[in-house]
């Protein structure tokens, strides 16, 4: 298996890139850590007719702390995620997810941005985004724009970027607030193997232990990372594990759920509802002794 | 006349196991390719060729990578390390590969150069693993024959015998 046979380009900055993009339009890929594109372009499932590889794009590969904020290049290596000292402490849910990405090769060349941009809906990382409210900066030759992350993905392989954007750089908040917790929990046949189902969640509780936000992204179960609405009725109240349990269930309920061979529908709907719960669990104990 | 779209060639120089070796490619030729057809390093197998069975694993500038998911002109300017450089210019084998001898770690071979040079990139950083974290670094490696547990076992000695070689030096 072999791709069909394509034009490369190997942009040097960010401008060029888009330059790049704007020209070609529709028929150019943007290449990253080609861990998703290039088994698909083997397979010819895609064949596009330019690649824009972003790999000799040093800038895209930044990691840099700010007050309040960790700001992530798009071409930053998911193995980063696991080594970075300064993601842990800024963003310990990133660190915590990142071991469970595909396996060390895939790892070692897949990006953060190409995962989001993929956007498969059993992914770790667009989940993870959304749970920590994330905003992408996407690019093109015409403009520049901010996207939520909860925003950003529109269903099976699908998101708001346009042909000619982009994703530049992710930011996420951190270092975590006090009393701010998170929790991550995921089911798969094999270690590395795709999520039958997963969930993550951030929840934040004041003084005296009372819910004051909580977010639980579910994954894996439906067409895309799905931000459970089930979690609004947290807010205000002393979270006890029955009600988490609670939560979980209905988040998991609001999914119209994919049965393949892998698992059923109903298995999916059931494992997730117990993952939610267990994610929500860790961020509301994590919360409770940050 | 105008090219066929896709058949502009990149001349291409890679440092492969400690020498530059150069290639002209087109664009869609996979790293893998370049290896065992331009430069006749066919220790390098393929199997799946989209990234599942982790057979053509080789180290791209220290990191374990898919040489069927990287295109050889991406290559351009890495250091490539490859199976047949592990054992260096010396007559012997790399303590890996001695340790798989001694653990009967394969049995038609087909997967043990991926295995090799995942191992070698994940002992250098954790020279001191589980069995478990072994099984997890060798999640993306497909062994149809062994069932895995003389490999976990080789790997587990060869961590051992880095550790003791470490120690004494």
């Amino acid at each position: 298996m072999r791709p069909a046979p394509f034009e490369y380009f190997a942009p040097r900055t960010v401008e060029d890139a888009l330059d790049l993009l704007a020209r070609h339009g529709g028929d150019a890929k943007l290449l990253a850590g080609g861990q998703s594109l290039v088994p698909m372009m083997n397979m010819r499932l895609v064949r596009p007719g330019v690649i824009v590889d972003l790999n000799r794009v040093p800038a895209l590969g930044d990691v840099s702390e700010e007050p309040g904020r960790l700001r992530l290049g798009a071409l930053v290596r998911q193995h980063t995620l696991e080594r970075d000292a300064r993601i842990a402490a800024a963003v310990p849910l990133l660190a915590e997810a990142a071991p469970l990405i595909g396996h060390l090769q895939t790892r070692a060349r897949g990006t953060v941005g190409g995962s989001l941009v993929h956007a498969d809906p059993a992914a770790e990382l667009p989940a993870c985004m959304i749970a920590l409210d994330a905003i992408f900066r996407l690019r093109s030759a015409r403009a520049e724009r901010a996207c939520r992350a909860q925003d950003f993905f529109r269903g099976l392989l699908a998101t708001a970027l346009d042909p000619d954007e982009l994703l530049a750089e992710i930011e996420v908040p951190g270092a975590p607030a006090p009393r701010t917790g998170h929790g991550f929990a995921e089911v798969a046949r094999r270690h590395g193997d795709f999520a039958l189902a997963g969930a993550c969640a951030v929840l934040g509780l004041d003084a005296s232990g009372v819910c004051r936000h909580a977010r639980l992204v579910i994954f894996g179960v439906g067409d895309g990372p799905h931000l459970a609405r089930a979690t609004a009725g947290l807010v205000g109240e002393r979270p006890s594990a029955a009600r988490l349990a609670e939560v979980g269930r209905a988040g998991a309920g609001e999914i119209d759920a994919r049965g393949d061979l892998h698992a059923t529908a109903e298995y999916r709907r059931r494992v997730a509802a117990g993952l939610a719960a267990r994610a929500l669990g860790g961020a509301a104990a994590r919360a409770e002794a940050a | 006349m105008t090219p066929r779209p896709g058949s502009t060639a990149h001349d291409i120089a890679v440092i492969v196991n400690g020498a530059e070796r150069r290639a002209r490619v087109i664009p869609r030729m996979l790293l893998a390719d370049v290896l065992r057809e331009e430069w006749g390093l066919t220790g390098t197998h393929l199997g799946c060729e989209h990234g599942a069975c982790g057979a053509c694993t080789v180290l791209v500038d220290g990191e374990p990578t898919r040489s069927c998911l990287v295109f050889a002109v991406q290559a351009d300017g890495c250091r490539v390390d490859t199976v047949e450089g592990l054992a260096g210019d010396g007559p012997g084998l790399h303590p890996l590969q001695e340790a798989f001898r001694a653990r009967h770690a394969l049995q038609c071979g087909f997967c043990t150069p991926g295995i090799l040079m995942t191992l070698v990139a994940y002992l250098r950083l954790h020279p001191a693993p589980s069995e478990t974290e072994i099984r997890e670094a060798l999640s993306g490696n497909l062994c149809r024959c062994t069932g895995y547990q003389h490999i976990v076992q080789a790997a587990l000695d060869a961590a051992a015998a880095g550790r003791a070689a470490a120690a004494s030096a």
